[in-house]
């Protein structure tokens, strides 16, 4: 009852708050409190659902709301799938490159910046994740572009964000542009879609903790801290928008390219709403 | 393969992961053709002139073997040798020194 | 079915050496000994292709740490410790897999009787454990459920 009551105060607050957006004259330093108060209201959602549940450990996601599922997990803790991963990417990551530049070149601190993605690049216009900045350092350099959802990319993001480890999330929202991203990010977020007409927020807010048939739905707070993750389900590591997509053929919705405006949008909002937390990646999953 | 291994009170911790498809020679690959079986049979361990671990594995065990023990009369910088063969004649090994705690 | 590896470790002097014997072993003598058992495809079966029939009784003192749930039949952490005195083997089956052997440990000398790895599941069984000590098997089983995913994606 009481989560339909705040869904249903956040939908139509969105909407008015685009309708601010598109009629009012841009005020550049209002953006970041709107959405500092859209995180206040996203995250004491979850508080309130899961008072027991600090903040941090939504990183965790499903470990941290169901204990049978966290000892599996704590298991494979012990010498977790994804640390090949990590090595291989490692290797990548500092591998030469045709023209004997490397991905270390591009990145500095040794590649431990995933805490820099995903943000919005006002030059371009555009929100920039980290493995999107992965691809285009190859490319600049002469090199193919990896496939984006599994492999290669994701062993070495993952190698990122096992040495950016404990980074705080905490994406800012200056600019007009940027929020329009941040807003059509959320918006899909909400949107209903697919066959089975579900939105993320349905599953992931509504829904978290709960039963959908086998699979116990994980909370939104903390969705993007921990990828890319080793999943059971597909033997390997694999990237979010790899997951995005999955999701959205799960719901009988058209899945989006890996890395399109709509999943980078998505992915923006969705850090945004686990500003405070830590980056944890990469992690194990089922 | 990797191997953690630590000791403490002369009790050695081990736990190794060792990185092998364990093909159960039942799963169709993308083209509909079986991929034949192929999967660790056996890995052994040793450490200080003994044999400390020995098991035989089959396609049950998960892809990646990990794997855990103990065993007594350990002390930091002992090394551990651990070895694997398969079920085609494919075979691997490694060794760590053990950490003290 | 022959001298037992432990003999056949024995005569060879040193474990070490007998390290460097198994990796020269030629290929069906090792088939040869875990084959049986691996490739029975019934659970009574594979008891028994590994044991030969030594009789079985219930124990409590086998304690089989699994989940209720597991998340994944492909990973199932198991972890199985025993109390039993003078344990040597323990083996670690399941009844729902075509191959319901799924590891052997021998529990050496210096060994503690005391394992963890990941095992798959096909489905929805038990987790049987058997412990041999001395000319004695002892049993404890445990059900893991095993379900797919319903928006897995």
């Amino acid at each position: 009852m009481m989560k339909s009551k705040i869904l249903r105060r956040l939908i139509p607050a969105a909407l008015m708050v685009s309708g601010v957006m598109i009629s009012g004259p841009a005020q550049a330093e209002n953006y970041q409190k709107l959405v500092d108060a859209d995180v206040q209201e996203f995250q004491a959602y979850f508080h309130k659902e899961f008072p027991d549940v600090k903040l941090a450990d939504f990183a965790d996601g499903v470990y941290a709301l169901n204990e049978d599922a966290r000892n599996q997990w704590k298991e494979m803790e012990e010498f977790p799938p994804y640390e090949l991963d990590v090595e291989a990417g490692k290797a990548l990551f500092n591998k030469p490159f045709a023209n004997g530049k490397s991905l270390a070149s591009c990145f500095p601190d040794g590649g431990a910046v995933r805490g820099k993605y995903p943000y919005f690049d006002e030059k371009r216009g555009e929100v920039v994740t980290l493995e999107m900045a992965i691809n285009e350092c190859r490319v600049e350099n002469g090199e193919k572009a990896w496939p984006w959802k599994k492999g290669d990319l994701a062993k070495v993001s993952a190698y990122m964000a096992y040495i950016s480890r404990g980074q705080k999330v905490d994406v800012k929202v200056k600019s007009k542009a940027a929020y329009d991203a941040y807003m059509k990010g959320k918006k899909f977020f909400y949107a209903k879609r697919g066959m089975l007409n579900m939105s993320c927020s349905g599953c992931h807010m509504e829904y978290t903790g709960r039963n959908l048939r086998a699979e116990i739905v994980s909370p939104a707070l903390g969705h993007t801290t921990h990828f890319p993750v080793f999943r059971s389900k597909w033997g390997e590591t694999g990237t979010l928008h790899k997951r995005y997509a999955g999701c959205n053929k799960n719901i009988g919705a058209k899945p989006f390219p890996a890395q399109s405006e709509e999943y980078r949008n998505l992915e923006f909002f969705q850090t945004v709403m686990s500003n405070g937390l830590e980056y944890n990646g990469p992690a194990s999953r089922k | 393969m990797k191997i953690k291994a630590s000791v403490q009170n002369n009790v050695a911790s081990v736990k190794m992961l060792i990185p092998h498809p364990m093909e159960t020679g039942r799963r169709k690959d993308q083209g509909g053709a079986i991929v034949p079986a192929k999967f660790i049979t056996e890995v052994t361990a040793t450490s200080g002139g003994d044999t400390v671990f020995h098991a035989e594995l089959g396609p049950g065990v998960s892809k990646n073997p990990y794997l855990s023990f103990q065993f007594d009369g350990a002390k930091a910088g002992d090394v551990l040798k651990v070895s694997w063969v398969d079920s085609t004649g494919g075979s691997g090994n490694g060794e760590a020194a053990i950490a003290a705690m | 079915m022959g001298i037992s590896r432990r003999d056949f470790c024995r005569t060879v002097a040193g474990s070490a050496a007998s390290v460097a014997v198994l990796a020269m072993m030629p290929g069906d003598l090792m088939a040869k000994w875990s084959d049986k058992a691996f490739t029975a495809n019934e659970l009574d079966a594979a008891i028994a292709a590994k044991y030969g029939s030594l009789p079985i009784e219930d124990s409590s003192a086998i304690e089989i740490k699994a989940p209720e749930i597991a998340e994944n039949g492909a990973f199932v952490p198991v972890t199985i410790s025993t109390t039993i005195p003078g344990v040597t083997n323990i083996s670690i089956f399941t009844p729902a897999n075509f191959s319901p052997l799924v590891a052997s440990f021998d529990v050496l000398p210096r060994m503690k009787p005391d394992v963890s790895f990941r095992m798959r599941m096909a489905k929805t069984a038990n987790v049987v454990v058997i412990a041999q000590a001395g000319g004695k098997l002892y049993r404890t089983v445990r059900e893991v459920k095993v379900t797919i995913g319903g928006c897995g994606g």
